[in-house]
């Protein structure tokens, strides 16, 4: 995949100066986006900077109080059909029917979104397949695991087959198998050219699936770019090696001088930027004579991403 | 497909959706069907001797069955209202409606769906109830054409009720509420009705809610068309029924809209 060339493409969502107010409350300030057709996007903040009440907008749930956005080329607010026939849907929220099977939740947005019968039957059922629900297609939701739900969730966004798909906050609920099988999913998808729009907490989320990250804090966008340039611009991660003794490390700081010391936590921190390659040349260049009595990794979180951008903690902010 | 078959072609989607509801959750039905047969069965075996010995020559020399079974008829599809209010609530409040809002479906598709369900699930309620109180005696003096006015009758009324129901389970903060919101239509009214005893026997401030309310011509009608009542109230219940319908339609549709912040 090449990012450049991908970019170089056609706007998939671009909206200029959104603004909504909820009561006397400024959800958001003046968001503008520019997202290219074929990228993951992400828009990464706390609970409460605005996130779900962007995709709100975006997907015609809910108007924007100000500024303008086209979506797929549409304009949100007098081609909102066309806006909603191109766009999927995956909410915080599960959108399943509780009251339906598995199959028959997909069979009703194929006949929503009218797809001929048997092309229908065929996708459900494909779905079903690659979304490890096959065994639980006969069964209501009701019966199912939060993971499995929200795999029926997002598998009921995908029988329309939109160009643009919104994914808040994806991982809610998910159990590690499926958090990767939604993961594989994305890109999967993103090979076959999808737009996505996601929405997350989670620094390492963003990295690991976005081509672009857009930082969102009190209704605004305090900083955008590429994981990669997101990162060079907080404070890297690092590993930290605790000692019994001031003598183990004054020898580890000879061994590993790019370290730095803190002398009275017998702590030394070396910078750690290859992951576990990277560890595993610092615990060689340590050796064996040097006692180390606790180690641990610190990689930049949410909170590292905020501070530095912001010069406030990540904490949870009120709407 | 112009947009009104596509409108048509969703709402029947979605009132297929609310059959399948119906089919996996038979309580919706069996639940609304239990009260007034209930009714029947009391007010036949238990007051019913009382009552009709009271009536007299109001019922025309019919026994008191056939002068109740029109009310409760009435009753049965008012019955239905709290189902069709909680069904609603419950898609408004789960995540379901937000997704059918992101598609690109007919507006309202998805009320026209409650509102279809609703006045099959009344048909089906009706039917039964039919069945029941022709086991218990009720011999209506009606001829086929009777009959199919008497249908129309009861589809106009569950029609209209399904209308305001849906725009009470809209109005409904939680499913239980919008059960409760339901409560005057399944009981006050019919009560407030002359289902079980005619109004000129209630005292007069009653009697004159009672007289000029919807549920009276619509029983009264049903009466009419089975031997019990002299007089042609169709078209005052037909009117009633029109109205109702509209002003449902007008607030739940306020509903839907307001709910989309």
């Amino acid at each position: 995949m090449n990012r450049t060339t991908r970019q170089a493409t056609r706007t998939a969502v671009s909206a200029q100066s959104l603004h909504k107010t909820y009561g006397d409350t400024k959800v958001l300030d003046g968001v503008d986006l520019s997202i290219g057709e074929g990228e993951v996007f992400a828009l990464l903040g706390p609970n409460g900077a605005g996130k779900t009440t962007t995709v709100k907008i975006l997907s015609t749930l809910i108007p924007a109080d100000a500024g303008t956005a086209t979506v797929m080329g549409h304009d949100l607010r007098r081609e909102g059909d066309a806006v909603r026939a191109v766009i999927g849907v995956t909410g915080q929220f599960s959108a399943v029917d509780d009251w339906l099977t598995g199959e028959e939740n997909l069979l009703l947005m194929g006949q929503l979104l009218h797809v001929p019968k048997a092309e229908r039957r065929a996708r459900a059922a494909r779905l079903l397949e690659q979304f490890d629900l096959a065994e639980a297609a006969k069964r209501t939701p009701v019966t199912y695991s939060g993971g499995m739900k929200r795999r029926l969730d997002i598998a009921m966004t995908l029988m329309g087959r939109p160009r643009l798909i919104f994914l808040d906050e994806p991982p809610t609920g998910l159990d590690p198998r499926s958090r990767h099988t939604t993961w594989q999913l994305i890109r999967d998808l993103v090979a076959d050219g999808v737009t996505i729009l996601l929405t997350t907490q989670y620094l390492d989320e963003a990295d690991q699936l976005a081509d672009r990250i857009a930082v969102l804090d009190h209704g605004r966008i305090v900083a955008e770019g590429t994981p990669e340039e997101l990162k060079r611009r907080i404070p890297g991660a690092h590993i930290s090696l605790r000692f019994a003794d001031a003598e183990s490390l004054d020898a580890a700081a000879r061994a590993l001088p790019e370290g730095t010391r803190d002398e009275e936590e017998l702590v030394l921190r070396v910078p750690n930027e290859g992951g576990i390659a990277s560890l595993r040349d610092v615990l060689a260049r340590l050796g064996d004579g040097v006692a180390v009595e606790d180690l641990s990794i610190h990689t930049p979180d949410l909170d590292d991403v905020f501070f530095a951008l912001t010069g406030n903690p990540a904490k949870e902010q009120t709407r | 497909m112009t947009t009104l078959t596509v409108a048509a072609q969703d709402a029947t989607t979605m009132v297929g959706r609310e059959l399948k509801h119906t089919v996996r959750f038979p309580l919706l039905l069996v639940g609304a069907i239990m009260a007034p047969v209930v009714f029947l069965l009391l007010f036949v075996y238990i007051f019913g001797g009382t009552i009709g010995g009271g009536l007299g020559a109001v019922t025309h020399g019919a026994p008191y069955v056939d002068f109740l079974v029109p009310g409760i008829l009435m009753m049965t599809v008012a019955a239905g209202s709290g189902t069709t209010a909680i069904t609603v609530c419950t898609d408004m409040t789960g995540g379901i409606i937000d997704r059918f809002r992101t598609m690109p479906i007919a507006r309202g598709a998805v009320l026209t769906g409650h509102v279809g369900g609703s006045v099959l699930r009344a048909l089906v309620a009706a039917t039964v109830l039919t069945g029941v109180a022709l086991a218990v005696g009720f011999r209506p003096r009606a001829s086929a054409a009777d009959w199919l006015a008497a249908v129309g009758i009861v589809l106009a009324f569950a029609f209209a009720l399904a209308w305001l129901s849906v725009a009470l389970g809209l109005g409904a903060k939680t499913v239980a509420g919008a059960n409760g919101s339901t409560l005057p239509v399944q009981f006050l009214l019919p009560f407030l009705s002359s289902a079980f005893v005619p109004a000129g026997s209630m005292p007069v401030g009653v009697r004159w809610f009672t007289a000029h309310q919807p549920f009276t011509p619509v029983t009264e009608s049903l009466r009419a068309l089975t031997g019990t009542q002299a007089g042609d109230n169709a078209y005052l219940a037909l009117a009633w029924c029109a109205a109702m319908a509209l002003a449902g339609y007008l607030w739940a549709r306020a509903g839907f809209r307001r709910a989309a912040r």
